[in-house]
């Protein structure tokens, strides 16, 4: 148990968790690899103030140092969702749990809309968690399509299980086809049968995250101090709304681990 | 006990003899369903001697799981006597469940 859960571990999530440590209060991010992070493919970063000509590589892994050394813990994985329990909250990672007093939502922009028939198959053959899910497929035939960095390791273990992959890398266009159930994906125009399909995105839209988020047009809706409509729950960055730069998620971060760390005192 | 933990073969007997039961197919390897066990252990307590409310593990069972066609876990399954009326695939706070069963009642 800590007492601040950071989910994103890009500039708004390590600004929060730096501002946590800065009140003398326990924090974890949870966070895919720096790599995952769309700041990582940036190659050279001019609107910092102070910092010009920086590449996101540079920035990312120097955030990162600081954030490490002021006591930040870290673990790396993919929040799968987020509940309630009493004043506190779990929040599922991989094939565990954490849990904290406060959360603060820093996962950044979810890009792109869902994929046809993507809300229609969930549940129905459809799923976004190999850890979870893997296990109930093995020996049968399944597609993985891969939009994030971890996607190949993650197809990895559920051939490893015993899951017959077809595994794509991600594609320009892809629908998810059946009836009743899952029977075949259509990928860059082609069809195969399948059984099954791994839909393995880098973060989980907020709203389908933690149910009951106050979300409008894709962004968290936040007040001043960066607190949401859920008791306890903080959010900053992208995931708020633009502009996707890093000195407004470096503030909304600050502000927000600081909200949090009041909250949890 | 508030959660009932069913196996295969005791499970048709308890499900029709139930007015009302909901079902969590789960996993240990499964990081949202141990978010959900709290929840449904809350239920339990919440619903005790009205609600048969029970847990399946779909390794140790995995006929249960084939028959209700789960391919996601955790699945819930509410069923009245014994006959499924509804289902919810993921972890939901206990408010979205009890809803369904305050319905159903």
């Amino acid at each position: 148990m800590t007492d601040v859960l950071v989910i994103g571990g890009g500039p708004a999530g390590l600004s929060a968790a730096l501002n946590v440590r800065a009140r003398g209060k326990k924090v974890l991010v949870i966070s895919n690899p720096l790599e995952e992070s769309p700041l990582w493919r940036a190659e050279r970063v001019d609107n910092c103030l102070g910092l010009p000509g920086r590449s996101g590589q540079e920035l990312l892994a120097e955030l990162r140092r600081h954030a490490a050394s002021a006591g930040v813990e870290f673990q790396e994985g993919k929040a799968q969702g987020a509940l309630p329990s009493g004043k506190d909250w779990y929040v599922s990672v991989g094939s565990g749990m954490v849990q904290g007093r406060a959360l603060v939502l820093a996962a950044g922009a979810v890009r792109g809309k869902p994929l046809p028939g993507e809300t229609e198959m969930l549940g129905r053959g459809l799923s976004y968690c190999a850890t979870c899910d893997g296990m109930l497929y093995r020996g049968r035939k399944v597609a993985v399509l891969g939009y994030s960095v971890s996607a190949k390791k993650e197809a990895a273990f559920l051939e490893e299980i015993g899951c017959d992959v077809r595994y794509y890398d991600r594609p320009r266009t892809a629908a998810i086809l059946g009836a009743n159930e899952v029977e075949a994906v259509r990928v860059n125009g082609v069809e195969e049968p399948v059984e099954g399909v791994f839909l393995l995105r880098p973060a989980v839209a907020p709203g389908n995250l933690l149910p009951g988020l106050a979300v409008e047009k894709g962004s968290v809706v936040v007040d001043r101090s960066m607190a949401t409509n859920l008791s306890g729950v903080f959010a900053a960055g992208d995931c708020t709304g633009g502009p996707l730069q890093i000195s407004k998620a470096l503030g909304e971060g600050q502000i927000a681990g600081l909200s949090a760390a009041a909250y949890v005192s | 006990m508030a959660v009932r933990h069913v196996k295969t073969e005791e499970f048709d007997g308890l499900m029709e003899a139930a007015p009302l039961a909901m079902v969590d197919f789960w996993a240990s390897w499964c990081g949202p369903c141990q978010m959900l066990g709290p929840v449904m252990e809350s239920l339990g307590e919440q619903y005790d001697g009205k609600v048969l409310v029970a847990k399946v593990n779909v390794d140790e069972e995995p006929a249960l799981a084939r028959r209700f066609g789960v391919m996601n876990i955790p699945t819930v399954v509410f069923l009245k006597q014994g006959e499924e009326f509804g289902r919810k695939t993921g972890a939901f706070p206990a408010e979205v469940f009890a809803e369904v069963l305050d319905k159903a009642q």
